[in-house]
């Protein structure tokens, strides 16, 4: 790195300046080096977090410039709050957030298990397990309603060769019953080596001589995983389940190109209703109310679950 | 950006009276979406730009995403568009919220008259408020829900004859919805040179429009009105009337019984596929697409015959179509006033119609010669004649959104009746006049 | 094998593991090579029942990727010049003729101006952070960090709303201008995080030994931290590359003609008639493929840079 950055703007700074800098003490030094950081935060996320707390009290259109913008008081957060369709995405977000959280944890911590067995090749084949988490879920997703397709797609003709389930007989994204699950199924496609990735350094942080005072102790396989492996593991995997939980909460683009929230509205997540109030029927204050509801609830519970995961970790 | 400059530079000039219109070539851009008629019309413009010397660019959004991506494109102010031939339902919005220029002054000073069109196209197409003089389009794409079917089927003597066995009656171009319905629901599942073929293709999608502009077709004939008084915003009886249900109810048998399996989020592609692909032996689709159709080398042609939107109680079409509007953020509204008048000759009107663009010109339609021209005019005149739109409110998105949901819900997702369906549809629209100040 | 281990798992057990890994690793990676072998489907073979195996490569996907096509009379067809090129001569076969470039070129440079604008700017303003939290009593430090964090725990569409009206008024929207500030602002939590912990790494000593040695406080950064922290540098730019590259919901609502990214893009690509897979999956090939090496590049970094830098290993 002979040209990095600092260099350039070293280079091009005139030598007065720069006989400044170099004379500039540490403290002055920590505060310019910050200052742009924490401006640009806040020109780009808390001066726009402010307007839209302010927001969330009037009746603001965005689509509508030419009508008066009236204070409404709480009326948007009361109208969220009791309206039945939000509560339908909340249990849609819900059975999302939950399953895919149970299939990945279960599948990444086997895989991550097996991987420690230290086969050979192994590196190889974590690499290609890892490729799909690092892919835009967007253009995947939309793949995937290719792949999803009655008779022609990939997807249900797997199944029939596995099941024997005729292919043409059942259709992923447009069945009421199995579109909540088409999505749970990408989801943990595409995030399970996530999970697994972090297992894996969990049990690779397991000294050899913990599970060698184990066998000397006469405790077999069975005990010293429940006793030794998962507790060890455990403050690794909530870290885990605290990143996808997150951001299984915001989700957004992957299933927006999978279903759209349909068929009627049973995969309409809370991203993807808000992306309708708020650019759709452009109900600007009332979407500003829904965006810091969401935005409080999840960081209510992100503070929880953090202080949850520090107390394992003490332990 | 030096091109950009440049171009500001110019429109500074051109707007400080050193130039005359038109003289200084310009880049124009054109937005709309990506559809057969799309091409038509960039065939259409070469002439315009060999004319003026303005270079014409375009913009052509596919379906699902256009009215989402123009109308946040209006909505941010931007300066993507010079001209936008917008969908019909935003010219209420358009016009209150500054998107569109209002063309008065420049038809009267230009002298394009709006009674040179198809009086049902100007009232959908331009007017704002409805059906006052005030002009913010200039009709561009006459188009209506219609339907197309397999004529080698429709007239193969041994499915004849079979018809003729289950039903009693002919097989012959449907009258009624019902009778429609009975002869989708013969083709589903039949057996045809060894497939399995279905009955119709019908728009089912969620995203955008579809299901609306599908099940309002089978709905405006049954009776469905959108208020009992036009401009009173009464509702109750109307939406939801005995016969606005039962509509209702005929299209989610449809959709149940007489459609191909999976088309649960379908519209226009995929009833295009259906139909070329031969797995139904009708669809319903807009006519824009029916010049494409009658050319495709497989199932066109012979083998495809046309019919207007069938009446049941009442006679009625799901309107489609367009007006072209100057989009009031352009850098370059002189050219595009520009191009819109060179659009509005009848000579050129004549050679949209000609290249497959539906015009809306009275010289056009009028012409003794134009029935006979293509095999389904004769049905979009008739077609017109008795169209109904959507609400055309500046609020029309939310109220769209509200009517997707309800149909979906109740028609593909199976979620309570249809009575329940459209009660709710009320409650949702009343919501949205209240905030509107209109209730 | 030397002796017997009690950690050392069995050659049995490695042998089970392995099969059920690779069998695992094989159907995780069976939509990726469909997505490959589609682009070089012709339209037909795309979506022939059963799915196609085996089949003729075609560049069909590619041409109608890069071109707009429409269709004309067989008599017009007949009466025009024979083919000059090769993917002039597969789109004829189709009864069609070329009428220009797509919109696929402009919208994958889009993304490269994007994602390399707003990765160079997070890396300058976050190296220059994290050395200051890495080195220096910042006041109120943990609590700045943990606001850099929480910047992220937002839906992005709750973001973008304040943001579509600010950028309106500023005249951001749909700029590559604006896109590079809004991504900088998003990865920029990532980058100070993640250089902040390769910083950490770096021993003190070798810079005051440079103190001592004359340097001043600047130098000492410019000369001394900025070589050793200059893996951590390439692998942190690479993830907010990424993050550019992947993102959508930003894209999809502040952009629409002239900064639009390829992510929104590639969506819409459609046929005459019906969606183009074989284009679409041409398009999501050549889009995927940079990130795909980039991630066996940087394999090592992975864990730290999908964690925040939480997990280290």
């Amino acid at each position: 790195m002979s040209d990095t950055p600092i260099e350039r703007v070293a280079k091009a700074t005139p030598p007065t300046v720069a006989r400044r800098i170099r004379g500039l003490s540490d403290r002055t030094i920590a505060w310019l080096f910050v200052a742009p950081t924490i401006f640009l935060l806040l020109a780009i996320n808390i001066f726009p977090l402010i307007w839209t707390v302010n927001l969330s009290f009037t009746n603001f259109r965005a689509n509508r410039p030419n009508k008066e913008v009236e204070y409404v008081g709480l009326q948007n957060y009361e109208r969220i709050l009791t309206d039945g369709d939000i509560w339908l995405t909340m249990q849609a977000t819900a059975h999302f957030l939950f399953w895919t959280l149970f299939f990945q944890v279960l599948i990444g911590f086997t895989l991550a298990w097996l991987i420690n067995r230290k086969f050979r090749g192994n590196d190889l084949w974590t690499t290609i397990i890892v490729l799909p988490m690092m892919l835009s879920p967007a253009v995947v997703g939309n793949f995937w309603t290719f792949l999803y397709q009655p008779q022609i797609g990939l997807f249900n003709y797997v199944v029939e060769f596995f099941t024997g389930i005729p292919a043409s007989s059942f259709q992923m994204i447009g069945d009421v019953a199995l579109a909540p699950w088409s999505i749970v199924i990408v989801d943990t496609w595409m995030w399970t080596p996530f999970v697994m990735l972090i297992c894996l350094a969990g049990l690779r942080s397991i000294p050899d001589y913990i599970y060698e005072a184990a066998a000397i102790d006469r405790a077999s396989k069975w005990r010293q995983f429940w006793t030794i492996t998962i507790p060890m593991v455990l403050p690794f995997l909530m870290l885990a389940v605290l990143f996808r939980g997150i951001e299984n909460f915001k989700m957004f683009d992957l299933v927006v190109q999978l279903t759209g929230g349909g068929p009627g509205s049973v995969t309409e997540l809370t991203s993807i209703n808000l992306k309708r109030e708020a650019f759709e029927k452009w109900r600007t204050g009332y979407a500003s109310a829904y965006a810091i509801i969401l935005f409080v609830t999840v960081f209510g519970l992100a503070s929880i679950y953090v202080k949850a995961l520090n107390k394992v970790k003490e332990r | 950006m030096k091109t950009k400059g440049l171009l500001a530079a110019t429109t500074v000039v051109a707007m400080s009276g050193f130039a005359v219109t038109g003289a200084q070539a310009e880049d124009l851009t054109l937005c709309w979406a990506a559809w057969d008629p799309a091409n038509a019309l960039v065939e259409l413009s070469k002439e315009y730009e060999a004319k003026s010397g303005n270079t014409m660019h375009f913009e052509f959004v596919p379906w699902p995403n256009f009215a989402d991506r123009m109308l946040n494109e209006l909505n941010s102010g931007g300066k993507l568009c010079d001209l936008l031939i917008g969908d019909s339902q935003w010219i209420g919005g358009g016009a209150e919220n500054g998107h569109y220029v209002r063309l008065n002054d420049f038809f009267d000073a230009e002298g394009i008259s709006m009674d040179d069109f198809a009086p049902a196209t100007v009232y959908a197409y331009s007017t704002w408020p409805k059906g006052t003089p005030n002009y913010y389009a200039l009709p561009a794409m006459g188009d209506a829900n219609g339907w197309f079917y397999r004529r080698d089927w429709f007239e193969n003597p041994e499915i004849m004859a079979a018809y003729k066995e289950a039903t009693g009656q002919d097989l012959r171009e449907p009258e009624t919805q019902k009778e429609l319905l009975q002869i989708a629901q013969f083709f589903q599942g039949r057996e045809i040179d060894g497939q399995t073929r279905y009955g119709a293709a019908i728009f089912t999608e969620r995203g955008s429009e579809g299901i609306t502009m599908g099940a309002t077709g089978a709905l405006y004939t049954f009776g469905f009105k959108y208020e009992n008084t036009p401009g009173s915003y009464d509702m109750a009886g109307a939406v939801n009337s005995p016969e606005a249900v039962e509509g209702l109810e005929f299209y989610k048998e449809f959709y149940k019984t007489a459609t191909p399996p999976g088309y649960t989020d379908s519209y226009m592609e995929q009833g295009l596929d259906a139909f070329k692909s031969g797995q139904v032996a009708m669809a319903m689709n807009w006519f824009a697409f029916f010049p494409g159709l009658y050319a495709d080398p497989d199932t066109g042609g012979d083998k495809i015959g046309f019919f207007p939107n069938p009446g049941q109680n009442v006679e009625a079409s799901t309107l489609g179509g367009q007006g072209i509007s100057v989009v009031s953020y352009s850098d370059h509204k002189e050219a595009a006033l520009d191009y819109i008048k060179w659009f509005a000759q009848p000579e050129v009107q004549a050679k949209w119609w000609a290249l497959g663009g539906y015009s809306c010109h009275n010289s056009v339609l009028n012409d003794p010669g134009f029935k006979d021209s293509q095999p389904f005019a004769a049905d979009f005149l008739s077609a017109m004649g008795h169209v109904q739109d959507f609400w055309q409110e500046p609020a029309y998105a939310e109220l769209l959104l509200a009517m997707q949901k309800r149909l979906h819900d109740y028609v593909v997702a199976d979620q309570g009746t249809a009575q329940e369906a459209l009660d709710l549809l009320i409650e949702d629209w009343t919501e949205t006049f209240e905030d509107e100040g209109k209730l | 094998m030397s002796g017997y281990s009690i950690t050392e798992p069995s050659l049995r057990q490695k042998w089970v593991a392995g099969t059920l890994v690779v069998a695992y690793a094989l159907i995780t990676i069976l939509p990726l090579i469909w997505i490959l072998t589609t682009g070089f489907k012709s339209p037909t073979d795309a979506i022939s029942y059963p799915p196609k195996v085996i089949f003729e490569p075609s560049l069909e996907g590619y041409v109608n990727l890069f071109t707009t096509r429409t269709r004309v009379s067989p008599e017009a067809l007949a009466a025009l010049p024979p083919p000059a090129t090769w993917y002039e001569e597969i789109v004829r076969n189709r009864d069609m003729v070329i009428a220009g470039p797509s919109r696929y070129g402009e919208r994958f440079l889009n993304s490269i101006i994007i994602g390399f604008g707003s990765t160079f700017l997070s890396i300058f303003l976050g190296t220059l952070a994290a050395y200051a939290f890495s080195r220096f009593k910042v006041p109120l430090k943990d609590d700045l960090l943990f606001f850099i964090l929480s910047t992220r725990m937002m839906p992005p569409i709750a973001v973008a709303i304040p943001i579509f009206l600010m950028f309106r008024t500023l005249g951001l929207s749909d700029t590559h201008l604006g896109m590079i500030l809004l991504y900088t602002a998003v990865n920029i939590s990532l980058a100070v995080w993640l250089l902040k912990g390769f910083i950490d790494e770096i021993p003190r000593e070798y810079e005051e030994a440079a103190l001592i040695d004359g340097y001043t406080r600047f130098q000492a950064f410019r000369k001394v931290v900025l070589p050793q922290a200059a893996t951590g540098i390439a692998s942190t730019a690479i993830f907010c590359l990424i993050f550019a590259w992947n993102e959508y919901a930003f894209a999809v609502l502040l952009t629409s003609g002239t900064a639009q990214t390829a992510p929104p893009f590639i969506p819409t690509i459609i046929g005459v008639g019906g969606q183009d897979w074989p284009a679409v999956a041409a398009g999501a090939t050549l889009f995927l493929l940079p990130v795909m090496i980039f991630t066996i590049l940087l394999r090592k970094h992975l864990l730290r840079g999908i964690t925040f830098g939480a997990v280290r290993k």
